[in-house]
């Protein structure tokens, strides 16, 4: 699984990039995890709100951070 | 079902206690502290025991009904509703979004970039990006209780005003050159995020989670701007910055802008620093420019603009918007209101 976390360096960001280390290995999934914070990267995804989340290739959360139940469903769905 | 049940009782105790804080505050301190009646400490004791839980509760309730409401907002749905709007009409319609969209300055960049990709004119965005910090429900709250409903409806009908005009007035400047060359190359090769699928309970979350961080961040503001007004609360005011800022003085509401500029602060922060100007003998106008000044003019803004904008664009922009609050400054003084 490849995992995207958008974000220019905002308090946010920086949260979800740690939760969804944690999460990740708390599953212990197989996946590798990539902060982008080039904003021209960014807005490629369309994402006009950070922090984002991608997950293969697909926004799948913008603008908060998410629950730790619901970044599970995302990440084992 | 049982969150609504839950929520409905929160209500009822709100109610409850927000019709009694008048009675709560006076047995606090009569009854328990035991403080003498018509004394000055006395006085600004009460004023501190009354007010606060006055604001919390206000703030707790307003924030969280705005909460829900923004849930049926975003960026990328506000972006959709102004794509192809004419001039004026986006203006005007950008501003009243600007109050509703889930909004926070750390995202600008992205929200610029997104507009700009959309082919929404610049003047259309920059009134969505003057509206947005300037107006907001904490700001009219916080007005409202502490000067009345009528400044916090002055406050906001003419903040609206400044970013419908001032937007128009940057896209008739024609200034698309001082934007920098690689916002327009931008281009996203996905949707963004598609229709998220919200339920009531999403929403309600929303809610609760927007109290929990605006409240969060706000309450010390809001706790030292209403001890600050509670010692001035009936005090003689000094009358150095009553001279210096007054009506009197037609230089007052330039000063007073000028010197917001560079200061910055949310809203909450700023409105027990107005408290004091007004105590001392400020007009409301001079405060009111002030505060607009600090809230919509600020130097992060700025320099987090910079990136997507060139300086002729950034120094235009800020001109344009001061003397938008300036003619509200005078407006209010010349009226005296």
């Amino acid at each position: 699984m490849e995992i995207k976390v958008l974000g220019t360096g905002c308090v946010k960001c920086k949260k979800l990039e740690k939760l969804t280390e944690n999460t990740v290995n708390e599953l212990g999934l197989d996946a590798t995890i990539e902060k982008i914070e080039d904003i021209y990267k960014i807005m490629q995804f369309g994402v006009m709100r950070t922090p984002g989340l991608v997950i293969d290739g697909k926004v799948v959360l913008t603008g908060r951070l998410p629950k730790t139940n619901e970044l599970i469903e995302f990440l084992t769905k | 079902m049982k969150k609504i049940i839950l929520l409905i009782a929160l209500l009822v105790g709100w109610i409850a206690f927000y019709m009694n804080l008048a009675n709560i505050a006076d047995f606090l301190i009569y009854n328990i502290l035991n403080l003498e009646e018509g004394k000055h400490l006395t006085e600004s004791i009460w004023f501190f025991i009354y007010e606060v839980p006055k604001v919390m509760l206000l703030l707790v309730l307003i924030v969280f009904i705005v909460g829900i409401i923004r849930s049926w907002f975003s960026p990328e749905r506000t972006r959709k509703a102004l794509e192809g709007k004419s001039l004026f009409a986006g203006n005007v319609m950008a501003s009243g979004l600007g109050i509703v969209t889930p909004f926070c300055s750390c995202s600008a960049i992205p929200l610029f970039l997104g507009f700009v990709e959309a082919g929404i004119p610049i003047g259309v965005t920059f009134s969505f990006l003057i509206a947005a910090p300037l107006i907001n429900e904490v700001a009219l709250i916080l007005l409202a209780s502490l000067f009345g409903w009528k400044v916090a409806v002055i406050y906001a009908l003419t903040g609206l005003t400044i970013a419908i005009i001032s937007g128009f007035i940057l896209e008739k400047m024609k200034l698309q050159r001082y934007v920098e060359e690689w916002v327009y190359q931008v281009k996203s090769n996905q949707p963004g995020l598609v229709d998220e699928k919200i339920t009531l309970n999403d929403r309600i979350e929303a809610g609760l989670d927007s109290v929990k961080e605006i409240v969060g961040k706000i309450w010390i503001y809001i706790l030292i701007g209403i001890a600050v007004g509670a010692g001035a609360h009936g005090y003689v005011p000094d009358d150095y910055l009553a001279n210096l800022l007054g009506d009197e003085n037609w230089y007052a509401v330039p000063l007073a802008i000028i010197a917001g500029i560079p200061l910055y602060s949310n809203a909450a922060g700023i409105i027990p620093i107005v408290g004091v100007l007004m105590e001392k003998g400020v007009t409301l106008g001079t405060a009111l420019a002030f505060m607009m000044s600090v809230i919509g003019l600020s130097l992060p803004e700025i320099i987090i603009l910079k990136k997507v904008l060139k300086w002729q664009l950034i120094v235009i922009f800020v001109s344009v918007v001061a003397v938008g609050i300036t003619m509200v400054g005078f407006l209010f003084n010349f009226f005296n209101i």
